[in-house]
Parts: structure tokens; C-alpha cells; sequence
């Protein structure tokens, strides 16, 4: 029988990592906005995402939920931990969602610069916030031998994890330009790709630098790394992903872009996963204080009886999500029905 | 002065999860609605019913995305806050979440986003399917976290392991099938679909007023007023009533706690009124046997009283008392109100009678506040426990959040809230007008015959 703590490691791992390529693009098309150069070309980066939005985020409801089934004190210690920040998070979230849906609803310049506005910086912090919380995992965090987290706001914006936080951005930024690649024609798609590649450029530069860091903030993380197969199985998409991305969008390929950029996206939070098993909650103080998949797991009959519900639900959820992006390909159409 | 953070993180909970509450109550008692405008649609065809869909469905996505906003918020706070419950109970608590997750949310977020942005895209009965799929989902979402929330009331299928500390699984058919997850989950839903029959009525009160030859607001109030009083004599009889009962079963001091009961036994009264403190009712207003009558069927059935229990245990008095009295007022209000709206329509006279009309208008919230009553019951009259008799909720909130920290989530969240609430009723109201404005350029296919009695 396989191991159930090793599975529900992946899959809290493959629903953040959907998560992150779906709302992903999300995030970055909402921090473009905020350069866009009139109305219009606003309201195109809301209906771009419009249909698919609301849907993208339940992947973090998601992730977030079976976290808490599969890994209770990790959900526990990390989310009382990082308060203040997922307090911001929160915010930020709260106010992106809102955002979407009251921006077209009042015709008032000064209704739609708020909401605007709202609306890029609903997206921004999170873009950031979520880079800086991996990048607190990945550094370790100062856990007691009770398990709780015992620094305070301030102790997660170390300079590593900033970093991360930034590396974060750019990489939802440049999936976001490849996502309005997809779905504006003219002018504006030829902005949106050198909006795509100048993000790329960022990106690649700060995973590089973020790499380095990494192997002098948590060496541990690359300890067993050359060992194992799935590193490079994990490689081959990195690499492909990474160089394929500007090349596609030279030769207009943009949907092999956006495929680029969602496999760099999940191969690099795949290649960090596997440099943290089994931790989920490294500590700083002590090693021995850390979450693992092992310690710090529900029983093995609540992780079977969540594995049977995933297994229904996640194709189900797959088939009718293909299903919606099927329906609405192609460019936006601006109707009564849209923001 | 110090703060308490178990106060603090009560007060916070209690805050975001009333607030979060109003939207999917509207939201599921919509959808439900809404789907059956679609049904109806597809079925009878014509323009009015696919007019309705449009209209509400506007409104619908209004009311549906601040509950997701608000609704992450509570996901999140189940770590942030109480810590301690998730590490005491997250091998049984978690997985209903993850499921509503995986089986409910995903299915309403995405079937909306289709539905919202479709029309005119789709086939019919693709838009008539998105709409059934989101009234399933929020359903679906409905039940994973009222059986959340109904383990914690009468816990089941568990085990409390000493060595590891924790509450753990050992059935999930009976932790999630728990002594009070149907009945509750009938009981609140049916409450929903009140909220929403009352929403849709007042709307559709609003646009006769301005246009009493609207065929559309008709149909609509027609379909409320019908689904509605079967809803509300449903909700007193036998759904309210058989959660009562069973609450008088699984959680004794919780029944007493609402009703007044301090001295307990047989033959006990029910107390119709008085003014509660957490030792005796002021000026109770009593009818003998009658509340042995209602749990046990006769009077000699015992009732247990507050007095029976240690102090440490017993829950408070004023909040469930006075939250459940307004509650079952408020449930028999609806009835009137539906009765009479049934009663009219049946004479074709109900779009006469203009100040109905208007009662309809400020009866729109009054659902949501019944149902809101309706959870102070439960959730204040199961103090002190999180889980009855198994961790009170003092020892539940998590170690390493300062009582600072909570307050400065407190205020945050009472500002954003307070704005999002100012907005929602705003562009709900707007909505509603500038559908009021387009019926009156409607095409005659909506304008019902004035002499009509539809």
C-alpha cells in the first residue's frame, strides 16, 4: 500500500501548484491592469478573466481545506503563525474578488479608479504575500518544541523570503501577459508579449539569484536533491518551460507560451516540493521541532476516506473546468453580460 | 487594561461568520429560485421567466461574490485564530471542509462563471443546466458545513486518543451523519430558500409598484409567495419543531438555555415570553405543560433544567433566549405574510394591494435576521463548549496570536465589512431600479393584460 502521508504531500502540493497556475494568471492580468492605457483596455483584463476567476480561486479554498484535513497542526502552526500577514492577504483578496464584480457597475470615473486601483493592489499583495509565506517555509521558521510558531510579523520579512516574494510577482506577472497574449488581438497583444518577455527576463534573473540564496539560507534543501530521479524528471519541464517561453512568444505560439509558463510554474513549486520532503514546517530552532508529513498528520483513516472524496471530486472538477475555458476561448466578447 | 484573547477572538468569529452568513443565505435561497426561473424557461418558454433569470442572476452575482470574499475569511480563521481546536479536531473537522471545497464550491464558482457570462453564448439548455449546477453546488455546500458545524454540536464517530491528545476518526459516516446534521441541514436550508423567496418578493413588490402590468415582477412574486408559505409552514412544522426536539435530546442545557427552563422535570412549562437574564426570565409569561408537551409528546415527559447542571457548564441565558423568541416570532410572521400573499393572489387581487406591496419591500431582510437568530440559538447556547463536552471553546483559541493582534484584525475586518455592506445594498438597490427602469421599455410580451388575473 502506498504511503497516504507521501500522497496527501503531493496533492496539497498539485492543488496549490493549480491554484497557482490558475489564479495565477488572475493575480498578474489584475497588477497589469494598473498600466493599462485607457478604459477600454481596462475592462478587457476584467472580462479576460471574468468567466474563470471565481472559479480559479476555489483552488485555494481547496488547498487551504485539505491542508487542514490532511496536516491539522501544520494548518494550525502555520496559519496563527503568519497572522498578521494572512490578515493583509486576506484584505487584499477580499478586495480583489469585489473588485471584479462592482467595477462596471456604477458609470463614474471616480467609481471606476477606486475599484481600478483596487483592483491592482487586491492582486499585487497577494502576488507578493504568497511568495514571501512559501519563502518562510523554504528558510524554516522559528516553530517551539510545542509546535507553535514563536516570532512575529517581521520575523517573515527577512530579506530571503522577500525575495521570494518578488520572484513570486514577476512569475505571476509574466503568466498573466501570457494569458492577455491569448486573449487581445493587435496592438495590445504586442504589448502584452513585451510586457510577457521583459517579466520573463525579471523572472529568470531573480530564480537564478533566488537559487543561490536558497542553497546558502537552507542548504539542507539540496542535500539528497541530485540523488533523487523525480529532480530531474523535474528538470526536463523547468527547462523546457523557462527556454520555450520566449521562443513561443517570437514565433506568436501563445498558447505554447502560456503551456511554458504554467509548466515553469509547476515545476518549480514540484522541484521545491521535493527539496522540503516530508517537511511541511521546517524549524529553526530545532530540527527536531519540525512539521512533517509524518508528524503532523491526520490518521490514516481520515487520509483515506479524503483520498476516495478527491478522487471523485478533482476529475470531476478537471472535466467541467476544461469545459468552461473550452466554452469561453478566443478573445473576449464585451456584451450587457459583462464587467 | 488587559484584553482577553479568547474574548477577542470570539468576538471575531462570531463578527465575520454572522456577516459572511447574509450572502450565502441570499445566495442559496436564489440560486434555488433561480433555477426554477430557468426550469420554467425552458420549459414554458416565453420571454418572462429568461427575463427573471437575467434579472436575478445579476443579483446573484452580486450577493454570490462578497460571500466568497467573506467567505475565505472564515476558511483562513479556523488556523488563525483557533488553532487549538484545529489541532484538537482536524482528523474529523477538516475533511467536510476539504470536501465542500472539492464538491460543492468548485461546482457553484465555476457553473456561475458560465452562467453569468454565457448567455447568448450557450444553448438554453446549457444556461438552464449552469443554473441547476450552481443551486446544487450551494446546496452541496450547504450540507458539508452545517455537518461541520452539527459535529460540534452532537459529536459522533470519533474517539479521544489520550497519546496523541486529539479527537480522532473512526467512522465518517457517523461523524458526518451525526445525531443533528439532517435535521439541521433541512431545517437551514429550508430557512434559505425563505430568504430567498422573500428577496425575490420583495424585488418583484418593488417593480409592480413602479408597473403594476409587469408581467415579469408577477411571475415572480406569484412563484415567492407560493414556494414561500410551503417553505415557512415547513420551517415551524415539522422542521423547526423536530430540531427543537432533538436539541432537547443531544443538548439539554442548550434547550433549557432558550426556553428559560431553570427548574427542570415533568411537566414543564413553556415560557412564551419575558425578559431573560442568565438566572431567571422577568415577567415570564408561562403556559403550563406545554413545553413537556412539545419535546416529549406528554406532559409528564421531563425537561431538563439550566440548575441541573454546574455553573462551569450551563450556557448563557440572554442571547439563545432572546435570539430564539424573536426567531420563532419572526417564523410565524412568515407564514402570515404568505398566507395572505397566497390568499390574494388566489382572488387575482394581490398587485392592488399597494401596501403589501411595501411591507414585501422592508420584508426582505427579515428572513436573514431569523436565520441569524437562529445560529446565535445554536452557537451561543453550546457555550461553553466548541465541541459539546469535549474542549470548551477557552482552550480552543491559538497560543501564539497576542490579544493586539486580534484586535487589529478585529478593526480591519469591521471596516471592510462595514464598507462592503454599504456597497452591497447600494448596488443591490441600483441593480433592482435599473431593472424597474428597462420593464417599462419592455416589449409587450411582458406586459401582462391589465384586466388580467395572472
Amino acid at each position: 500500500m502506498i504511503d497516504l502521508n507521501a500522497i496527501w504531500y503531493i496533492l496539497v502540493g498539485v492543488l496549490f501548484t493549480g491554484y497557482a497556475i490558475l489564479d495565477g494568471f488572475d493575480l498578474g492580468v489584475g497588477v497589469l491592469s494598473m498600466f493599462a492605457r485607457n478604459e477600454d483596455e481596462r475592462r478587457l483584463h476584467l472580462n479576460a478573466i471574468g468567466p474563470f476567476w471565481d472559479g480559479n480561486e476555489v483552488w485555494l479554498v481547496a488547498g487551504g481545506g485539505a491542508l487542514f484535513a490532511a496536516f491539522p497542526p501544520v494548518y494550525a502552526t502555520v496559519f496563527s503563525g503568519f497572522y498578521i500577514a494572512f490578515m493583509l492577504l486576506l484584505a487584499a483578496l477580499i478586495f480583489r474578488a469585489v473588485s471584479i464584480e462592482f467595477y462596471g457597475k456604477v458609470d463614474s470615473p471616480a467609481w471606476r479608479s477606486v475599484w481600478g486601483w483596487a483592483f491592482g493592489i487586491g492582486s499585487l499583495l497577494p502576488a507578493i504575500l504568497f511568495g514571501v509565506a512559501f519563502g518562510n517555509i523554504l528558510r524554516g521558521l522559528p516553530i517551539d518544541h510545542r509546535g507553535e510558531f514563536v516570532g512575529s510579523f517581521f520575523t517573515l520579512l527577512n530579506p530571503y523570503a522577500l525575495l521570494i516574494g518578488v520572484l513570486s510577482l514577476a512569475m505571476f506577472i509574466m503568466h498573466g501577459a501570457a494569458f492577455l497574449t491569448m486573449k487581445t488581438e493587435g496592438e495590445i497583444r504586442d504589448r502584452m508579449s513585451k510586457w510577457a518577455v521583459r517579466a520573463w527576463v525579471v523572472f529568470a534573473l531573480l530564480y537564478i539569484a533566488a537559487t543561490f540564496f536558497s542553497m546558502r539560507v537552507s542548504p539542507h534543501l539540496f542535500r539528497d536533491l541530485t540523488t533523487n530521479v523525480f529532480f530531474y524528471l523535474a528538470l526536463i519541464p523547468l527547462a523546457i518551460g523557462i527556454a520555450g517561453f520566449p521562443a513561443a512568444l517570437s514565433a506568436r505560439k501563445y498558447l505554447a507560451a502560456f503551456a511554458a509558463s504554467a509548466a515553469t510554474i509547476a515545476s518549480m513549486i514540484a522541484l521545491s516540493g521535493l527539496s522540503l520532503f516530508p517537511w511541511l514546517a521546517p524549524s529553526r530552532i530545532n530540527p527536531g521541532f519540525s512539521l512533517s508529513a509524518y508528524n503532523a498528520s491526520s490518521t490514516p483513516k481520515t487520509l483515506g476516506v479524503m483520498l476516495i472524496i478527491a478522487l471523485i471530486g478533482m476529475p470531476l472538477v478537471l472535466l467541467y473546468t476544461a469545459f468552461v475555458y473550452w466554452i469561453f476561448r478566443g478573445k473576449p466578447q464585451s456584451s450587457h453580460e459583462s464587467y | 487594561m488587559t484584553l482577553d484573547p479568547v474574548f477577542l477572538a470570539r468576538i471575531q468569529f462570531a463578527f465575520t461568520v454572522g456577516f459572511h452568513f447574509i450572502f450565502p443565505a441570499l445566495s442559496v435561497g436564489l440560486a434555488l429560485l433561480l433555477a426554477a426561473f430557468e426550469t420554467l424557461a425552458l420549459r414554458k418558454g416565453g420571454d418572462a421567466y429568461a427575463e427573471l433569470g437575467r434579472r436575478f442572476g445579476k443579483l446573484l452575482a452580486i450577493t454570490f461574490v462578497v460571500g466568497v470574499a467573506t467567505g475565505i475569511t472564515m476558511e483562513f480563521q479556523f488556523g488563525t485564530n483557533w488553532a487549538q481546536y484545529s489541532r484538537f479536531v482536524g482528523d474529523i473537522f477538516g475533511a467536510p471542509l476539504a470536501a465542500e471545497a472539492l464538491l460543492a464550491f468548485f461546482v457553484e464558482s465555476t457553473f456561475l462563471g458560465l452562467y453569468m457570462f454565457g448567455r447568448g453564448r450557450i444553448s438554453k439548455r446549457l444556461q438552464w443546466f449552469s443554473a441547476l449546477m450552481v443551486a446544487c453546488g450551494a446546496t452541496m455546500s450547504a450540507f458539508w458545513i452545517i455537518a461541520a458545524n452539527s459535529w460540534q454540536q452532537t459529536p459522533a464517530g470519533y474517539v479521544f486518543n489520550p497519546a496523541t491528545g486529539r479527537a480522532e476518526l473512526t467512522s465518517f459516516l457517523q461523524a458526518v451523519f451525526n445525531p443533528s446534521t439532517l435535521i439541521r441541514f433541512l431545517h437551514t436550508m429550508d430557512a434559505l430558500l425563505i430568504c430567498g423567496c422573500f428577496f425575490v418578493a420583495g424585488v418583484a413588490a418593488y417593480w409592480l409598484l413602479r408597473d403594476r402590468n409587469s408581467l415579469v415582477a408577477r411571475k415572480a412574486l406569484r412563484l415567492a409567495m407560493i414556494v414561500g408559505l410551503i417553505a415557512s409552514v415547513l420551517e415551524l412544522f415539522p422542521f423547526g419543531h423536530e430540531h427543537a426536539r432533538q436539541v432537547g435530546v443531544h443538548q439539554p442545557e442548550k434547550l433549557a438555555a432558550f426556553e428559560g427552563l431553570f427548574e427542570g422535570g415533568p411537566n414543564a412549562p413553556l415560557t412564551v415570553m419575558g425578559i431573560p437574564t442568565n438566572d431567571r426570565i422577568i415577567g415570564a409569561v408561562r403556559v403550563p405543560y406545554l413545553l413537556s408537551m412539545l419535546v416529549h409528546f406528554r406532559p409528564s415527559g421531563i425537561v431538563h433544567g439550566l440548575n441541573e447542571y454546574p455553573p462551569e457548564d450551563r450556557p448563557p441565558v440572554v442571547l439563545p433566549f432572546a435570539a430564539f423568541h424573536v426567531m420563532v416570532s419572526l417564523g410565524m410572521l412568515f407564514i402570515l405574510v404568505t398566507a395572505f400573499g397566497a390568499y390574494r393572489l388566489r382572488g387575482g387581487r394581490l398587485y392592488e394591494d399597494t401596501w403589501f406591496l411595501r411591507l414585501l419591500i422592508f420584508a426582505i431582510p427579515l428572513p436573514v435576521i431569523a436565520a441569524e437568530a437562529g445560529w446565535i440559538v445554536a452557537e451561543v447556547g453550546r457555550q461553553p463548549w466548541i465541541v459539546y463536552h469535549l474542549l470548551r471553546t477557552k482552550d480552543a483559541v491559538s497560543a501564539s496570536v497576542s490579544a493586539g493582534e486580534i484586535l487589529f484584525s478585529l478593526i480591519l475586518f469591521f471596516a471592510i465589512y462595514a464598507l462592503l455592506f454599504v456597497l452591497y445594498v447600494y448596488l443591490i438597490c441600483r441593480a433592482v431600479k435599473e431593472a424597474a427602469a428597462e420593464s417599462t421599455a419592455m416589449p409587450s410580451e411582458l406586459q401582462s393584460d391589465p384586466r388580467s388575473k395572472i
